[in-house]
């Protein structure tokens, strides 16, 4: 534990992710030849220190939840390099990536899905120690329920089924199951949008402690702007397949140079009805294209006002440009759209 | 912000009951107060099926019944009796049967016809099920060419004209034996199953909980034996249970044109071939064993109807 | 003050599972004005959906029983009319709009086809050229574009936000009085949301139909509500106009409710979850249904023996479902203040 503590004080990198790729082919014909593709991922890059978290916030269809997945090796990468505590785990069969998993885990965004109706839950969380031979039959059970009580269930309810727990309970209940081979990185799959509001702020704040406690890094996926606000350090905004603003969380929140991040933040609701005609809304035209026929150069050209030929022709690479940390717009400019506050932390 | 009693400051326990009363502890959990794992719902369900329930019991006292016939009868099913052929359902000497040409107490004859045909016909399924499960299974689970592969072979044994592949086979090998009929039928039964497996393996594997066990580094015999075969279970089972009676009507009708089981031993398919020669004079030959084919495929219909109600996972509730 | 156009009075709904009886909703009281917003705000299982739909007519009788109330409208008590009665309201005076356009629209009529249906059925009158045309209107109304030619594609031809659209343009074409959205946008990226808002901000302001907007995202209310209800196990717990309540709340659940949401424009470092899950609807707590996991409660009685009337607090018209809601005098959501930072610009 304290060891994870120490590398997180260092700032050491966990995870670097480098022009990351991952397309899936459309088939067609008897042959079944590919006919064209989905762009999923498109050249993402990044890195995940230890004990920090990364949170990538994007709409349905931008390729989040495929990057995550890519990353954490259930899907292969078609280009670009995953590189975990040091080693290239890119091209690593199945057998290898056996081992690296222990270190690595996921937690899934439906909690109905996400748990075998079939197994208890003392079951669901002994599973992971169970495949790497980790379960002794006095030790095990201990492990076991010392986890359930770590994410706040009662271990006397281990042996019931997952249908007689609420949404919040079955969400905690992945969480143990992923802590059980202690990881030093968890990606978090919308971990709470499948939640009632006030059962999100409970799961909200145990992943906090368990990022406290064990020093884990987190890869935060999700299309929520407030709760990534929350959690997160550092900020990306996906669309379309690739990254269009990287930076702090603050920086990003409160000084954002791209375009879409500046429409994602002001289309984001805040509860207080005194803002109303007060915030700059910037509604964006027409719908997301398609991921198997992305626009070119740069993808978001289509509903972006600054729109000009250039941005036809050129993809904006992801660097510094108008604001503090790097952005993907040729016209990039600093609008603040969030009314910032300063909160009693 | 003045909340009184708010929370403090620092990470509040995720699950922090504040009511001192131990009601509002499990108002608080919102659990219900028994553990029921899914089997127990679907048995639940299965003992509130009329149809089903009795159908159950009809059939398991015709198997028992089956089962104890040297208890309930004094003859052997091959006891000639010369004197007595041809003798109507009656209660002299209890053949509550009859007799048939041969002065063989009937009641004994289709008793242990009974016991013929019902180990032909879990037998038919066992092994149909296991093969088609299998096969389901790996053609789901792995995909591709061996999905491809799979069902082709499945589609070539689909072709088959299943007639005159069962006549033949049950010809030349089948030698009447009981068992030998059973494998041949079963190599025609399987191909259903091995569909249905295959769309439930294909289904069930996107699904996140079998994600997650890939996640965690599970193998494929692992994934397959405690994450997919448990949840396939509800679509086997109503498969199995209707095998039998498909079976039981296969034989019957194999064995009724003189393909299937070889006298002596009894089986009700071949009792009816036997008998419809005097089938009017002497009725009672055709008769009982039909009516008993009849009985026992509708019950086991009407159970594997209740089966298919009972574990049928539309119907399962998500709490809350 | 205006008369109400639709007044609801003391509404209980029932379902028979085969879990025991569902207590769905157990004595809702409203009133709508012309012209207004009124939002609805609850999780899941708060009886939101079930009160509108049983004032339409829409839950199966069994399983479901209306137990008791009024429902006041246009003078008649709509909750005892007769089912053709209904059937003419319901589409003319009352337009309701669903939260997932894509099971709402049959997917073998074209929109225009569909939109034609909902006009027709009102008004046997017209022909099928006014009609059509009628329907091109309403869909450049709602801010399809190429109405004319996208009136005859099908619902698939459609992206999600185009659907909602061509719903709330059915919605709208037969000019109702009043106009029900059930969680309109829940379903859709928040960048369409801000899209799907404006048209429904204009379609407001072209009929001045009443709204009622249901929905558990408490940032859409602060948006677009007049006046705001918030309902928990079926109940009523508080009301008022949108800014007292959504700064002074004088319901520990609406407290616990505020408290608990990630902020998109302050950093903070633990939420206020409310602790334990929503209610059983089988067994409701006895007394105050909120009374487990209410911070206010202190152990007190009388919130465990006796259902707290809706009575009024706070200032205006506000009214809150609690004994002891004057404890709560001066106290300020988090949101309270965010207006008076003011954005950066």
């Amino acid at each position: 534990m304290s060891d994870l503590h120490t590398r997180a004080a260092r700032g050491e990198e966990i995870l670097k992710v480098e022009g990351l790729v991952k397309y899936f082919p459309i088939r067609a014909g008897l042959l079944k030849r590919e006919v064209g593709r989905i762009h999923a991922v498109d050249d993402v890059s990044f890195t995940l220190r230890a004990g920090e978290t990364l949170g990538v916030v994007g709409e349905s269809g931008c390729g989040k939840s495929t990057m995550a997945r890519t990353v954490i090796r259930l899907l292969d990468p078609t280009a670009g390099t995953v590189t975990f505590k040091g080693t290239d785990i890119t091209n690593y069969s199945r057998r290898q990536l056996r081992d690296v998993r222990r270190e690595m885990q996921i937690v899934f965004q439906d909690p109905y899905a996400a748990l075998n109706p079939r197994m208890t839950v003392r079951e669901i969380v002994a599973e992971p120690l169970r495949i790497h031979d980790l379960y002794d039959n006095h030790g095990g059970r201990k492990k076991v329920d010392e986890l359930l009580e770590r994410v706040g269930l009662n271990p006397e309810h281990g042996n019931r089924f997952p249908h007689e727990f609420s949404g919040g309970q079955r969400q905690r209940i992945g969480v143990a199951r992923a802590l059980a081979l202690e990881p030093q990185m968890l990606v978090l799959d919308e971990p709470v949008s499948a939640l009632d509001v006030s059962i999100q702020a409970q799961v909200i704040n145990l992943l906090a402690k368990l990022q406290e406690d064990f020093g884990l890094a987190y890869l935060l996926i999700s299309h929520d702007l407030s709760v990534i606000r929350h959690i997160a350090d550092r900020v990306a905004v996906m669309y379309l397949g690739k990254f269009v603003e990287i930076g702090n969380k603050k920086d990003v929140y409160s000084v954002p140079a791209h375009p879409y991040t500046q429409a994602l933040l002001s289309a984001a609701p805040i509860p207080d009805p005194a803002l109303r005609g007060k915030r700059e809304h910037i509604v964006l035209t027409g719908d997301v294209p398609s991921p198997a026929a992305p626009p070119s150069g740069c993808r978001f050209r289509t509903r972006c006002w600054k729109a000009q030929d250039i941005c036809a022709e050129q993809v904006p690479d992801l660097v510094v440009r108008a604001s503090n940390h790097p952005d993907a717009c040729h016209f990039s400019e600093v609008q603040t759209v969030v009314p910032t506050a300063e909160a009693a932390g | 912000m003045s909340s009184a009693g708010a929370t403090q400051h620092g990470a509040p326990l995720p699950e922090a009951p504040l009511g001192h009363d131990p009601t509002d502890d499990v108002l608080l959990q919102g659990l219900q107060f028994k553990a029921r794992s899914q089997w127990a719902l679907a048995r639940r369900r299965f003992f509130r099926h009329r149809l089903a329930m009795g159908s159950l019991v009809i059939l398991l006292l015709i198997f028992i019944a089956a089962l104890l016939a040297p208890h309930l009868t004094s003859y052997k099913y091959d006891e000639l009796d010369l004197a007595n052929t041809g003798v109507g359902p009656t209660f002299a000497g209890r053949h509550f049967f009859g007799t048939d040409q041969l002065g063989r107490d009937y009641f004994t004859r289709v008793l242990y016809g009974i016991q013929t045909t019902g180990r032909v016909a879990f037998l038919v399924a066992a092994v149909s099920t296991a093969i088609g499960t299998l096969i389901g299974a790996l053609a789901g689970y792995y995909g591709r060419w061996v999905d491809n592969l799979l069902m082709r072979f499945t589609d070539l044994i689909l072709t088959l004209p299943a007639l005159v592949v069962l006549l033949t086979l049950s010809a030349l090998i089948g030698e009447g034996s009981p068992v030998k009929i059973a494998f041949i039928l079963a190599f025609l039964f399987w191909t259903y199953l091995a569909r249905i497996v295959r769309g439930t393996f294909l289904s069930l594997k996107e699904k996140e909980y079998v994600e997650a066990a890939r996640a965690l580094g599970a193998s494929d015999r692992r994934i397959m034996f405690r994450h997919l075969l448990p949840n396939s279970l509800g679509p086997i089972i109503v498969n199995a249970t209707l095998t039998i009676a498909t079976a039981i009507l296969v034989e019957a009708f194999l064995s009724f044109l003189g393909f299937g089981i070889r006298p002596p031993t009894p089986a009700l398919g071949a009792l009816i071939s036997a008998g419809q020669g005097s089938m009017l004079d002497l009725w009672w030959l055709v008769t009982f064993p039909g009516i008993t084919i009849v009985v026992i495929c509708m019950c086991v219909n009407f159970v594997g109807d209740g089966l298919r109600d009972a574990l049928d996972p539309t119907q399962q509730r998500a709490s809350g | 003050m205006a008369e109400p156009v639709l007044s609801l009075k003391d509404l209980q709904v029932d379902f028979h599972t085969e879990d025991g009886v569902v207590h769905a909703v157990n004595g809702v009281s409203f009133d709508l004005y012309p012209g207004e917003t009124l939002g609805v705000v609850g999780e899941s299982g708060s009886g939101k959906s079930v009160t509108v739909m049983a004032m339409l007519g829409l839950i199966p009788q069994p399983p479901g029983r209306i137990l008791s109330g009024e429902a006041q409208f246009g003078g008649r008590d709509i909750l005892k009319v007769k089912d053709d009665e209904l059937r003419t309201i319901r589409g003319r005076e009352i337009a309701m709009i669903f939260q997932d356009p894509m099971t709402s629209l049959n997917p073998v009529f074209t929109i225009g086809f569909q939109l034609g249906e909902a006009i027709k059925v009102h008004h046997k009158e017209m022909g099928d050229d006014q009609i059509v045309e009628r329907v091109v209107q309403l869909l450049r109304m709602v801010g399809v574009p190429n109405a004319e030619d996208r009136v005859d594609q099908y619902p698939h031809e459609f992206s999600g936000g185009m659907r909602q659209r061509a719903m709330i343009a059915m919605a709208m074409a037969n000019d109702p009085a009043i106009l029900i959205a059930d969680e309109p946008t829940t379903a859709l990226d928040v960048t369409i949301q801000a899209q799907i808002l404006q048209v429904l901000n204009k379609a407001q302001a072209e009929t001045n139909a009443a709204t009622i907007l249901i929905t558990h995202d408490l940032g859409l209310i602060a948006e677009m509500a007049d006046r705001v209800i918030v309902m928990y196990a079926g109940r009523v717990v508080e009301s008022g106009d949108i800014q007292t309540v959504f700064h002074e709340p004088r319901h520990p659940y609406t407290v616990g409710l505020l408290d608990s949401l990630p902020r998109l424009e302050a950093d903070e470092k633990w939420l206020r979850p409310i602790p334990g899950q929503p209610p059983s609807l089988i067994n409701i707590p006895p007394g105050c249904p909120f009374h487990p996991r209410c911070f206010l409660r202190e152990g007190r009685e009388v919130c465990r023996t006796d259902i707290p009337p809706l009575r009024p607090a706070g200032s205006a018209d506000q009214k809150s479902a609690c004994h002891f809601a004057e404890e709560l005098k001066g106290h300020r959501s988090k949101f309270a203040d965010v207006a008076a930072e003011g954005p950066a610009s």
